[in-house]
């Protein structure tokens, strides 16, 4: 398959093309960053909406039940599901398909799951351009489900436009566990299970953490109790997410969003071309593998050498 | 184990059989032996695991089935995968499956069968040295 045929193929909605292409992405073949770039005018359509939480919390079943929400209102929907990799066999057990059964025939629902492969961060790292893929494709909300999340796994936040954080009652003192880093990433917050004893209780302790908030924004995150099972909640949790895109839009943070992901596209690109070639260039080089067993015998130190060689690196001729 | 090329294998149970305990200790066994597993779930439709199989780009299929349905289900689904132009996915069979059904089912597409007391390591080498990837 050409890198034409691929770029075409995606945007003419086949999808396998699309499943294609995200498996190239995923292994990180330099065909798929040829297609990547051939689509990217084609890509910043669609709301992408983070999903993330603790492991059971239900992330899963609640974009299942988003999605059927959603596709009352005659939306197309693109869903990415991370799971862990095994950091020692590099394997995965990728189970969120297990939960969006009732999609599973859907023509408009495009599922896919994705191992971390060694990422830390919530997603892979290749999660943000599968999810270009997507935009390209031309699906109008992308749900991307982060891996079951504690504290810092927050980069979804630079993938989506708006962030969902799950939380379940009865997590009790876990409070704590959101304070540091999700609580600060949530657009929404979404108390899950809500059938459980402790729903209220949670809702109001997220909402007593927000009232201490000394961030000034134009927007305080509400909270929205649902149930998976039975859909109760799902209807007004899809009203905020929409009222969240029309706040992003008419402040202009929609703008200011895509900007700041420019921004740190390219510099994530670069940073990560620039390491690869550098490791590329020295690896193997006999002053290079000379430099490091002097540094491990104290005699010189890695400070100096890093200097010494990116100086090199950056002003040699050949470049 | 960041950049290479991995194997991906769907694990499905097709049709009306709700014994998924021999699926999920070959899906675990593949897990372990560094492959991306994705795990379906229970009463699968023959399109559901085309489809599933399809989004999900993978190399391989994985069909678990213990309900007497297999000559029926497999054909069905080696059938939908020809359909949709995919000949390139290695599919695979376990469960009580009767031994003079065997050939009939390989006749069709089905690359191996493995009943039950199979150990682990023969359905992960065969996987291995059969995927096209």
């Amino acid at each position: 398959m050409s890198v034409t045929d691929l770029v075409e193929g995606v945007l003419s909605q086949k999808r396998r093309y699309l499943a294609r292409l995200i498996s190239l992405i995923e292994d990180e073949d330099n065909h798929a960053l040829e297609a990547l770039s051939l689509l990217y005018k084609h890509t910043g359509r669609s709301h992408i909406i983070g999903v993330t939480g603790p492991p059971g919390s239900g992330k899963s079943s609640l974009v299942t039940k988003l999605t059927a929400e959603f596709r009352k209102r005659s939306k197309t929907i693109g869903i990415v599901c991370v799971d862990p990799s095994s950091p020692f066999t590099g394997g995965a057990l990728l189970g969120d398909r297990i939960r969006m059964q009732e999609h599973s025939l859907d023509d408009d629902v495009f599922v896919r799951s994705m191992g971390t492969r060694g990422h830390l961060g919530g997603l892979a790292r290749t999660t943000s351009d599968a999810v270009k893929a997507i935009d390209a494709f031309g699906k109008d909300i992308i749900f991307v489900e982060t891996v079951g999340a504690g504290q810092s796994e927050v980069e979804v936040v630079d993938v989506a436009h708006t962030v969902l954080v799950t939380d379940v009652p009865g997590s009790g003192d876990d409070i704590q566990a959101i304070k540091a880093g999700i609580m600060e990433i949530a657009d929404i917050f979404v108390v899950n299970k809500s059938d459980l004893p402790g729903a209220d209780k949670k809702a109001t302790e997220i909402n007593a953490m927000l009232d201490i908030d000394p961030r000034e924004r134009t927007w305080r995150p509400p909270v929205v109790l649902t149930n998976s099972r039975t859909g109760d909640g799902i209807p007004e949790l899809v009203e905020t997410i929409l009222a969240h895109l029309k706040h992003l839009k008419e402040t202009g943070l929609w703008k200011m969003k895509g900007l700041q992901r420019s921004r740190d596209e390219l510099q994530e690109l670069m940073k990560y071309k620039l390491t690869k070639e550098l490791s590329q260039k020295l690896q193997g080089k006999p002053e290079y593998e000379k430099a490091i067993e002097l540094i491990a015998k104290r005699e010189t130190d890695p400070y100096t050498v890093a200097e010494k060689l990116i100086a090199e690196f950056l002003f040699s001729e050949s470049r | 184990m960041s950049s290479s090329k991995k194997i991906r294998v769907l694990v499905a149970k097709p049709g009306l059989d709700g014994h998924d305990r021999g699926a999920k200790i070959v899906a675990r066994a593949l897990r372990d032996a560094g492959m991306e597993v994705i795990y379906t779930g229970l009463r699968q439709t023959p399109e559901m695991v085309v489809r599933a199989a399809m989004d999900e780009g993978v190399h391989c299929i994985g069909l678990s089935i213990l309900s007497g349905a297999h000559n029926a289900l497999f054909p069905k689904i080696m059938e939908l995968l020809k359909a949709e132009g995919v000949d390139d996915v290695l599919v695979v069979g376990g469960g009580i499956i009767p031994e003079d059904d065997i050939p009939g089912l390989k006749e069709a597409g089905i690359g191996e069968i493995f009943g039950p007391g199979t150990p682990l390591d023969e359905i992960v080498e065969y996987i291995r040295n059969n995927v096209k990837i």
